[in-house]
């Protein structure tokens, strides 16, 4: 079962240069909620950015990771 | 479905997209949405009084495995306006909050909140055809 702590600690190990803030969302450990900030997603769309972080997690998603809401942006 | 095959499947999504300048892949149906992502997603497209197709994907699991495969995106819902994946919930509803998505549908924001909330007809006949293809 993922926890919101490994999940932040996979997106920042994945995505250079990131920072995420992981909430389990129902406190039920399947469904999340993550504000990512990466200088990776300066100049790509909102689908690009998304893709990048869901990409960490393959095929979790759907699986094991019911649902990961996420917010994405770049570094003010 | 048992003769139906995966590259049928896959046609069929390809073809609803590219048919309905707006289409929503979601969990049940926009007057019975099974999920609450899904849900959100309706109500934003109908808030903005935009018609739009929609096919549930539940009632075949490998509707949502093509379609993920076809759009690389891993989530349902997902928004197609004019061919393009627009975004699953969280993108919708930012472009929701923001203004975007009322830009990107073509509908003016401000005259829709003033007008009565319709029942999109092109939800009946976009479900249907992908069923027909399916069934």
């Amino acid at each position: 079962m993922p926890n919101a702590e490994e999940i932040k600690q996979r997106i920042e190990a994945a995505i250079p240069g990131a920072q995420a803030e992981v909430e389990d969302w129902t406190g039920g450990g399947d469904h999340f909620k993550a504000t990512v900030t990466a200088q990776a997603f300066a100049g790509r769309s909102r689908i690009e950015q998304h893709r990048l972080v869901y990409e960490v997690f393959g095929a979790e998603i759907g699986g094991p990771i019911h649902a990961l809401s996420l917010k994405t942006q770049s570094p003010q | 479905m048992p003769d139906t095959d995966q590259t049928q499947i896959r046609e069929a999504i390809t073809q609803a997209i590219s048919e309905h300048e707006v289409i929503l892949f979601m969990k049940g149906t926009p007057e019975a949405p099974a999920c609450g992502f899904s849900a959100r997603t309706v109500a934003a497209l109908q808030s903005l009084q935009a018609p739009f197709a929609a096919v549930d994907v539940l009632p075949d699991p490998r509707i949502r495995q093509e379609l993920s495969a076809i759009s690389q995106w891993p989530t349902i819902p997902q928004l197609f306006v004019k061919g393009e994946l627009v975004g699953g919930c969280d993108i919708v509803m930012e472009m929701y909050e923001s203004g975007e998505l009322a830009q990107t549908l073509g509908v003016d924001n401000s005259e829709a909140e003033q007008l009565p909330r319709q029942e999109s007809g092109v939800v009946a006949s976009g479900l249907a055809q992908i069923e027909n293809r399916l069934g």
